[in-house]
């Protein structure tokens, strides 16, 4: 019982990190149809900025994390308005240019810190382990899951009350039409964009915690699970994503432990390859 | 045509993926009342206008309340006054009614009370999600959404396409009241409702203009309405027998029989 209620809360934990780096994925997809291979890069930007802040900069963890979250929200902003928005009519391109940059973050990282992983400054705080039916799990567990729960309803509270989210989930339906209605788009994609790139380097901050170390293939490690569960919920569904990040983290966790490691990786892409045969429709263009 | 049309386009030219959609259009439409815009199947009639709204990408002149459009990016183009009903009715299924109306407005005061009393239903049915309502419900939707904002033309692509005959009058009805307001450029197969409706008309043939000029004229010249439009002009009928005629006036002659036919052959 006790391994089981510790494997549900680190697959959640991990879970929670898949969703806050699918959401953003979800809505720049589902909104831009720009496949934004660079947003590994965001996590990493949000990680090493946390880990600077903590370690650095001697910042506390909450102040660190707020410090990394603001960093890669700005970081988004410029990718979007430098190198996205230029593209906008050549996709192919497009892609190209967030290949490079999803290449180029970690190798600037590695370049002026290393390529070894940084060893995270665990807060005193959140050191601690909580007991739960015989387990003890870890606190930084319930962080990352209490975060994603609260980007989750903001998100929803953004699609379902503001103009902007009005504008966001029409254009996922049809973004033309948008433009027809007399909407400038491009503003919404800028946002979208810094939703996304914030709850990307949120993500990245709070890695760290979990695994108590930065280094700079994080985000690139996370970015392929990230993608299964944006596939797994629909592009430009923030529910669906959340969903099928819990279903992610928890398989993984289930699969390595009672399996062979490494066998739970592959069973989220078996899972995901289930998923799409049975039901091929319902993976494109859904919003909850 | 005149001088002082609303909007006119020149040499309207679209390619896409390298066909040439358009080779040349020139329309102009009337500051008053309804133009329609005519043509067979595929003569390119809802991609000129997709050219006007900047939806594909397009060369040559186009002029609106005598400022160049041409060039502008899409939104730009509807926010110097026009409201646009696109072919497939361009209605957000996700959204509620009210939703669907509220992304459409851009003005301070939203003419809802006008739109309401238009369509009693969009008011009722506001919580209800468009991709719920009826082909027609959606139609009302996609109308309502273009009288929201104070709008100096009215796009609308074949409103009444698909719509039963009922729905289909009073679509016609309310395009007629709407034109008392507003200047509109309307799309349409429907030959007896554009005959009620229209004033002046631009017939496209193959993605140029092919004709121009009084649209009660053309339709009642039987020659040149089939060779322009395919279909015979037919006689002048009540507003009553255009919910039966849709797509092609119900001239019992020998040249409609014959059209619709061969368009229906499998």
């Amino acid at each position: 019982m006790a391994t089981v209620v510790l494997l549900a809360c680190t697959g959640l934990g991990l879970g929670a990190l898949y969703f806050l780096i699918a959401s953003g994925l979800s809505l720049i997809f589902g909104l831009m149809d720009v496949l934004n291979l660079a947003h590994g890069a965001l996590l990493s930007v949000g990680a090493y900025a946390t880990w600077w802040g903590a370690a650095q900069a001697g910042l506390n963890y909450w102040l660190a994390l707020a410090f990394g979250t603001a960093f890669g929200t700005v970081a988004a902003v410029v990718l979007e308005l430098v190198l996205i928005r230029p593209l906008y009519t050549r996709p192919r391109d497009q892609i190209l240019a967030t290949v490079g940059v999803g290449l180029a973050v970690p190798a600037l990282l590695m370049g002026i810190w290393g390529g070894d992983a940084r060893p995270f400054p665990q807060p005193e705080s959140l050191a601690g382990t909580v007991h739960i039916a015989g387990a003890a799990v870890p606190v930084n567990r319930f962080v990352l899951i209490g975060a994603a729960a609260l980007v989750l309803v903001a998100l929803r509270l953004f699609l379902a009350r503001t103009r902007y989210g009005l504008i966001v989930r029409a254009g996922v339906e049809d973004r033309a039409m948008v433009t027809a209605l007399g909407v400038d788009v491009r503003k919404a994609f800028t946002l979208v964009f810094a939703i996304g790139g914030a709850a990307a380097a949120l993500g990245g901050g709070l890695a760290a915690l979990y695994f108590g170390s930065v280094n700079p293939g994080q985000g690139a490690n996370l970015l392929i699970f990230a993608f299964v569960v944006v596939v797994m919920g629909g592009m430009g569904s923030v529910a669906g994503a959340a969903a099928a990040a819990v279903a992610v983290g928890l398989v993984q966790q289930f699969a390595n432990y009672y399996t062979a490691d490494g066998l739970g990786d592959l069973a989220v892409v078996a899972l995901l390859a289930v998923l799409v045969l049975a039901r091929p429709r319902e993976l494109t263009g859904r919003l909850a | 045509m005149t001088s002082e049309a609303l909007l006119s386009a020149r040499g309207l030219r679209v390619v896409i993926d390298g066909l040439h959609i358009l080779h040349g259009v020139d329309l102009d439409v009337a500051p008053t009342g309804v133009t329609a815009l005519l043509g067979r199947n595929g003569a390119g009639k809802t991609t000129t206008v997709k050219a006007v709204m900047g939806l594909v990408p397009r060369t040559g002149d186009i002029r609106f309340a005598g400022r160049d459009v041409g060039r502008l990016p899409t939104h730009a183009v509807v926010r110097q006054g026009i409201g646009y009903a696109p072919e497939d009715r361009g209605v957000f299924a996700g959204l509620t009614v009210a939703e669907n109306l509220r992304l459409a407005e851009r003005d301070a005061d939203p003419a809802y009370p006008f739109v309401y009393e238009l369509f009693p239903e969009l008011r009722s049915r506001g919580r209800q999600l468009a991709g719920t309502l009826s082909g027609g419900q959606q139609q009302m939707l996609a109308i309502g959404r273009t009288l929201l904002n104070a709008n100096r033309l009215i796009v609308a692509d074949e409103p009444t396409k698909g719509l039963a005959p009922k729905i289909v009058a009073e679509v016609a009805d309310v395009l007629a009241r709407v034109a008392e307001r507003v200047p509109v450029l309307l799309v349409e197969q429907n030959l007896a409702l554009v005959r009620r409706v229209a004033g002046t008309c631009t017939v496209l043939a193959d993605g140029r203009t092919a004709h121009q000029g009084d649209a009660a004229e053309l339709l009642a010249d039987e020659e040149a309405a089939r060779r322009l439009l395919g279909v015979g002009g037919g006689h002048p009928v009540a507003a009553s027998s255009i919910a039966t005629a849709a797509p092609a006036v119900a001239a019992a002659s020998a040249a409609t029989a014959t059209a619709t036919a061969t368009k229906e052959a499998p």
